[in-house]
């Protein structure tokens, strides 16, 4: 899933100062789970600006709450039609994908970023989350023991470790593990070390223009069944 | 023919010697040539550093340009944390272009330990990719396939870490290194003569010669702040100990000592093929430690 880090408050604060009245804008999938931008968090931030502006002089905003079950998904976004002509702006707490979805359908509304995407990841325990994926687009789990040196290793290389690994862990931070070490120990229980002797040439970018877009085949005419 | 005069010694001379030189900290190289000078004539090549430790100064290009200025032999030391393989190769270009045949193809420090931390890493390519890539400029063509107006031809080496502490995949790495087209090794920093012999019986089997890295250290608590902070360097707790034992003032004179006695075992002992002299931000001292080792009848 999608982790994400909500915006410091001041940060928000100043964001949002030209506009009165605003809407916060919860996200009901990835941004709910990783506890940055669900039905609570919008909650909380809704209380935590209502206190920031009764403190002190920061302008006075109408605030309204609501939570999408998806921003990113255009069938969703017909749900938000009602409730945003009388707003100014929008204060989006989904990943970046879901306030530029919002930008996009609702072209005379500011829609302002309320939380920092991080990365692609998953739970390590409850409110610790691990990236994992890079969406480089061209997965080689296979020949890695299922652990991802473009994501893992700090300088995301091919071929081996560094010299900067100690202690299993990376030179870049002495808390995170050397995805090489990992690689390596989980090959040698796979008896699959073979895979790490073989030379992988440089990462193919082109794979990876930016933006990227993804056809399938049931969006094809006649793709449907193949 | 050999590519350089480096690689002449290096298949002719019984036992190498090399130090390096970091850059300067901004414009003034005056330094840099007043070490160049000290040391030209002392030793076999003289590395440039390529941005050590991830910290930005001048140009290792640039420094070999003033090593050969001063009729110096360099090492061009390239890593991969800067330049994407557009630059690497053009770089690699313009190296042999100007006489610097010498290289040394390195991944490079992790952004997080320099001075530019938020700087973006770009590790393109990886050591091994790099000698691929050094190689194939020589046969003519460029990485992506097109063909060249005259080819490079560079005597190239390659870094491996003896004393790592989970050795398997460094051997490995090293290995692809050797497959890859590396000549030469300067090792990460040796204290434990131990563990070079036992990299050594590895890497015998191999045709390249391993020049074995000394640091020289100024105190023990450089020593410390080394093994804590700069990637690759164990420094174990004996030789703390014994900078320690240093009368206040004199911890270089120390760690010189110290440097000298591994040098010369390396030499009487023949253990590898030769030896590398990281100074470390203290080239000036160099000259004792050849000195104090005294290399000339294993070298000669």
């Amino acid at each position: 899933m999608i982790v994400a880090e909500q915006k410091k408050l001041d940060e928000i604060i100043r964001m949002i100062a030209p506009y009165e009245r605003v809407l916060i804008l919860g996200c009901g999938t990835c941004m709910t789970v990783c506890g940055a931008g669900g039905e609570h968090e919008v909650s909380y931030l809704h209380n935590a600006l209502r206190v920031a502006q009764a403190k002190g002089g920061n302008g006075t905003h109408t605030i309204s709450e609501y939570t999408l079950k998806r921003q990113c998904d255009p069938e969703f976004l017909d749900m938000l039609a009602g409730r945003i002509n009388d707003v100014d702006a929008v204060l989006s707490l989904a990943c970046g994908i879901g306030v530029q979805a919002i930008s996009e359908r609702f072209r005379q509304l500011p829609v302002l970023p309320g939380v920092n995407t991080s990365f692609m990841g998953m739970t390590k325990e409850w409110g610790i989350w691990d990236e994992r994926c890079a969406a480089c687009g061209d997965c080689r789990l296979a020949e890695t023991g299922g652990i991802c040196p473009i994501t893992r290793c700090t300088k995301g290389i091919l071929n081996g470790p560094c010299a900067g690994t100690k202690n299993g862990k990376c030179e870049a931070s002495k808390e995170m593990d050397c995805a090489w070490v990992l690689i390596y120990q989980r090959l040698e229980n796979l008896r699959q070390l073979d895979s790490m002797r073989r030379y992988y040439p440089p990462r193919n970018f082109r794979v990876i223009p930016r933006p990227r877009r993804i056809v399938t085949k049931a969006a094809v005419a006649g793709g449907n069944n193949g | 023919m050999a590519k350089s005069l480096f690689e002449e010694k290096l298949y002719s001379r019984e036992f190498l010697v090399t130090t390096e030189i970091g850059p300067a900290k901004g414009a003034d190289v005056s330094e840099m040539i007043h070490h160049v000078d000290l040391l030209k004539d002392k030793v076999d090549a003289i590395n440039i550093t390529d941005h050590q430790s991830s910290v930005m100064r001048f140009p290792s290009i640039g420094g070999c340009l003033l090593v050969k200025e001063r009729g110096g032999e360099p090492i061009l030391q390239v890593t991969c944390r800067d330049r994407n393989r557009l630059a690497l190769q053009a770089d690699l270009l313009f190296a042999h272009s100007r006489g610097i045949h010498n290289v040394l193809c390195l991944t490079g420090d992790s952004i997080d330990v320099g001075d530019h931390k938020e700087a973006k890493p770009v590790f393109d390519l990886d050591s091994v990719q790099l000698l691929k890539m050094a190689r194939t400029l020589e046969s003519g063509t460029d990485f992506a396939g097109n063909q060249l107006k005259g080819a490079p031809q560079f005597c190239l080496g390659a870094s491996v870490h003896p004393e790592a502490d989970f050795i398997e995949p460094q051997l490995l790495k090293f290995d692809k290194k050797v497959a890859a087209g590396a000549q030469f090794f300067q090792t990460q920093g040796i204290f434990d003569l131990s563990s070079l012999r036992r990299f050594m019986q590895y890497a015998s089997q191999f045709n390249v010669k391993i020049l074995a890295g000394i640091i020289v250290m100024a105190s023990a608590r450089m020593a410390k702040y080394m093994n804590e902070n700069v990637p690759g360097i164990t420094v174990p707790q004996a030789v703390i100990d014994e900078l320690a034992t240093a009368e206040k003032g004199k911890g270089l004179q120390k760690g010189v000592e110290i440097a000298a006695k591994i040098m010369r075992t390396i030499g009487e002992e023949k253990l590898c093929h030769g030896v590398h002299i990281m100074a470390v931000g203290n080239e000036r001292v160099v000259p004792d430690i050849l000195e104090a080792a005294d290399l000339v009848s294993v070298r000669a």
